[in-house]
């Protein structure tokens, strides 16, 4: 187990790099550059040569590229992301203050995405009459494609603007929680629910299920207790990407929903091409991405005992 | 006019500063002059209420409420209530009226300003505003470099401030600089106190912010929200605040929101009292549901086509004046904006200081923008496009897609040149590549506006050795006109330069005029005398709710 863990390790570690040389060689292919974007400001004029200079070495954007890669990469080592080009704060002051919020919508809607797939799923595949179960099975690939920035416009309008239920914007109390949580969930439950109904049917054919039968086991134990556990393997991996897809709606869900968080960084500083803070903000999502599926690595041998005698998921 | 009483400290009529008779700067300090503008003046809905919150929504988070370094609207939204300024800007007339100084003196050469303060200001850390105030305040711009987006141009050729004695302060250019009287009525050049300006200008951002004016910053939450209360014994306030002493509101809440349609509907739904850039299509749905539209036409250069005169097609004259012809911006307010905006009629809108009328020089006329194209060579083609020469009339126009409508104004105008036979190729620019994009010169013509309450804005743009975009000649009589209207002392001599130089560029084809930028605010019926200064931002002094 500790081999198997340490190998789970130094491959995060390679992925966190990756990233994070990926997003700055990208970021450098950009034409413009963020010291030209500050000092024009927003306005059509044009900035003073001298000062452009001045204010392009104050950010050792003058500097050759690969030693700006190995400073940055250096001190981002030591936990020191540099400061915003465009607030003047630090980077890790910028992310700790979004990242709350973020995480509390991003782990809020993967729970109400598992519970909201998982129900569906359990439901679909319940029932004996095809007509039904074909019915429910057809949910998932609508709300799949109902585009996220739709569906909180249409929230927004109704719950919001109509009805007055739940305020419209800012990050005050778990009221303006719900309908952020439910737009970005909806797709992701409608993948979840794909994939565990799939593999719930594949399972309800395997032969343990007409042994239990036999055995006189009931239809619902079967189903929650045997089929349900078998088929939650695939789910579970699945959970991992799936948190990456929710860090990504956030970009959308906290435009429209006027939240403060990691997304609306993102979008600013990608706009203002924010290099720092862009750098900051990947390997952010980067780390959550591999936390999360390191600790579903470790969840497996929970669910199925056979994975941790072998040592190690195939 | 209930609260349009006079200070006792300031005089009233006319006072008359002038070091020689030439440079005379006569301001009329009438205190019946209620800040005006097209909707600008008292709503007539009973005396303000003191006390309550207004919460307006801005577009984007401010990043930088630091008026020295604020350039975009959501951040002058913020920092104009922070500080003061020298002087104030009447949105109307454009004169230019005491506020933080009682008086001013400007030299001949226009190289020389010298202002008088009142006694008694004081910043929110306690100490008082001074002369010396003044000199660490342009100082510290100077010292900003680029980060001075709009104050530095201000300052440009500032040698010293001289403290002439604690309320006297005289600040010395190097070359005349007409402009700068004006320019100490913005937000750019506020002044803070010295513990903000002490820090660097990345700490003066958010927080630590101390100013004069009527509000102060009270919380900064990124991406959320700016919160700013009012500050207790103000009482030396610009003379065009119609309410004496403190501000009326206690607490200004500036909401960030992103979305255009969340900031409509929670205006509507009573979330937010107040937004701003309302789109033109949302105008006629919330003046029936009962909400106050407050329109005021941005004052400097208006929605234009700049033509980059080095490239091949546009360097032909012919066809610079035939685009102004074949160009038909009444159509274009019409159909893509709304009644609050109006077709332009010069380089410089109608709310700009010295501007004058050409719409005579450009009226749209499809007949004659023909006719100039067949003169000049430029046939007709069987696809529609004229050539000459084996050259096509083909034009690449680009544009940053900052102001909504631009997108839908530019394609009715390139339907509009199709009809004469002229090409327009748009090309849409990110806003963070458009400084680079400007630079490589590789565009026919550049879509653009720039707002400035003061004509100087036209060298900042054409003068040769300003921006140039257009690749104007070194040597005309347009490049005289600007360099001496930067220098002339005397306003009426300055009126003509300026007249001059604006007939010029229409003449010579440099710009296509199109439509004036016109600011609209959707505000909630509760809400009362929103003000907006002399550049069309917002000013909260005289600001009420009903409760």
């Amino acid at each position: 187990m500790g081999r198997y863990l340490a190998r789970r390790l130094a491959a995060a570690v390679g992925v966190l790099w990756a990233a994070y040389t990926l997003a700055f060689a990208i970021l450098y292919l950009l034409p413009g550059d963020p010291a030209e974007i500050l000092a024009a400001g927003g306005e059509n004029t044009d900035p003073d040569p001298a000062a452009l200079e001045k204010l392009r070495a104050e950010y050792g954007l003058d500097r050759p590229i690969a030693e700006q890669y190995w400073d940055k990469l250096w001190a981002a080592l030591h936990g020191n992301f540099g400061v915003s080009v465009t607030s003047g704060r630090p980077v890790t002051d910028v992310i700790k203050d979004a990242a709350p919020s973020t995480l509390l919508l991003t782990f809020g809607a993967l729970a109400a995405a598992i519970i909201g797939g998982a129900l569906l799923a359990l439901i679909a595949t319940y029932p004996r009459g095809a007509g039904l179960r074909q019915l429910l099975l057809s949910l998932p690939s609508l709300a799949v494609s109902a585009p996220t920035f739709w569906v909180g416009l249409i929230l927004v309008q109704l719950l919001s603007f109509q009805w007055r239920l739940l305020p419209a914007i800012g990050n005050e109390g778990w009221k303006s929680l719900v309908m952020p949580v439910v737009t970005l969930a909806i797709p992701v439950s409608a993948v979840v629910a794909q994939v565990l109904a799939k593999s719930l049917l594949t399972e309800l054919g395997s032969p343990y299920v007409e042994i239990a039968h036999a055995k006189g086991v009931s239809r619902t134990r079967i189903h929650l207790r045997h089929v349900a556990r078998n088929a939650a393997i695939p789910t579970l991996t699945l959970v991992g990407v799936l948190t990456g897809e929710l860090l990504a709606g956030t970009v959308v869900v906290e435009t429209v929903f006027s939240r403060a968080g990691i997304g609306r960084v993102t979008a600013a500083a990608v706009e203002r091409q924010d290099i720092p803070v862009v750098l900051g903000v990947v390997v952010f999502s980067a780390a959550i991405f591999v936390v999360v599926n390191l600790l579903i690595d470790l969840v497996y041998p929970l669910l199925d005992p056979r994975i941790a005698q072998n040592g190690a998921r195939a | 006019m209930f609260t349009a009483r006079s200070r006792r400290r300031r005089p009233r009529g006319t006072v008359l500063l002038a070091a020689a008779a030439s440079a005379a700067v006569l301001l009329s300090a009438c205190s019946s002059s209620s800040g005006g503008g097209e909707a600008s003046s008292t709503d007539g809905a009973g005396t303000p209420v003191k006390g309550g919150n207004l919460t307006f929504a801005l577009a984007s988070d401010p990043v930088c409420v630091d008026p020295h370094q604020a350039a975009t609207n959501d951040s002058i939204y913020v920092a104009r209530q922070l500080v003061d300024s020298l002087t104030d800007q009447d949105p109307t007339t454009g004169e230019i009226v005491p506020w933080l100084a009682e008086s001013w003196q400007v030299s001949a050469d226009a190289k020389e300003f010298t202002f008088k303060l009142h006694a008694g200001a004081t910043f929110s850390d306690g100490t008082a505003v001074t002369a010396a105030s003044v000199k660490a305040n342009f100082d510290s711009i100077l010292k900003d470099g680029a980060k001075a987006t709009l104050a530095g141009p201000y300052l440009g050729g500032y040698v010293s401030t001289e403290v002439v004695d604690n309320l006297t302060a005289k600040v010395v250019f190097g070359a005349p600089s007409a402009q700068f009287l004006q320019a100490t009525s913005t937000f750019s050049l506020g002044l803070l106190a010295d513990s903000s300006l002490a820090l660097a200008p990345a700490d003066r951002c958010t927080q630590a912010l101390v100013g004069s004016g009527p509000f102060t910053l009270k919380s900064y939450t990124t991406n959320q929200a700016v919160v700013l209360s009012k500050r207790a014994g103000y009482n030396w306030g610009s003379q065009l605040f119609t309410t004496k002493g403190e501000a009326n509101l206690d607490t200004v809440t500036f909401q960030i929101v992103p979305e255009a349609a969340v900031r409509t509907g929670s205006l509507q739904s009573g979330q937010i009292d107040g937004i701003g850039g309302v789109p033109p299509s949302d105008e006629a749905g919330l003046e029936s549901a009962g909400f106050t539209l407050q329109a005021k036409r941005n004052p400097g250069v208006v929605f234009n086509l700049q033509a980059n005169t080095s490239r091949p097609v546009p360097s032909d004259p012919a066809v610079r004046t035939a685009l102004q012809r074949a160009i038909n911006g009444q159509e274009i307010v019409d159909t893509v904006l709304s009644d609050k905006f109006a077709p332009a009629t010069s380089v410089l809108s109608t709310t700009t200081p010295d501007y004058v009328d050409l719409s005579s020089s450009f009226t749209f006329d499809l007949a004659k923008a023909k006719k100039t194209l067949d003169d000049a060579g430029w046939k007709a083609g069987s696809d529609g496009t004229r050539s000459k020469d084996g050259t096509k009339l083909a034009l690449t126009v680009i544009y940053s897609p900052i102001y909504g409508p631009s997108k839908d104004a530019l394609e009715l105008l390139q339907q509009q040149a199709r009809k004469a036979g002229i090409t327009l190729n748009l090309e849409q620019v990110a806003v963070a590549d458009s400084a680079a994009r400007i630079a490589a010169g590789d565009w026919d013509y550049f879509w653009a506006n720039l707002t400035r309450a003061d004509p100087d804005i036209l060298r900042t743009l054409y003068s040769s050795t300003g921006a140039n975009r257009g690749k104007l000649p070194a040597t005309s009589d347009l490049q005289t006109a600007l360099i001496a209207q930067a220098a002339a002392g005397d306003l009426a001599e300055r009126k003509a330069l300026v007249e001059k130089a604006q007939k010029l560029i229409i003449d010579n084809g440099y710009i296509v005029p199109v439509f004036e930028l016109t600011t609209v605010l959707g505000l909630s019926p509760d809400v009362h005398d929103v003000r907006f200064e002399a550049s069309s931002r917002l000013q909260l002094h005289d600001t009420w709710k009903t409760s």
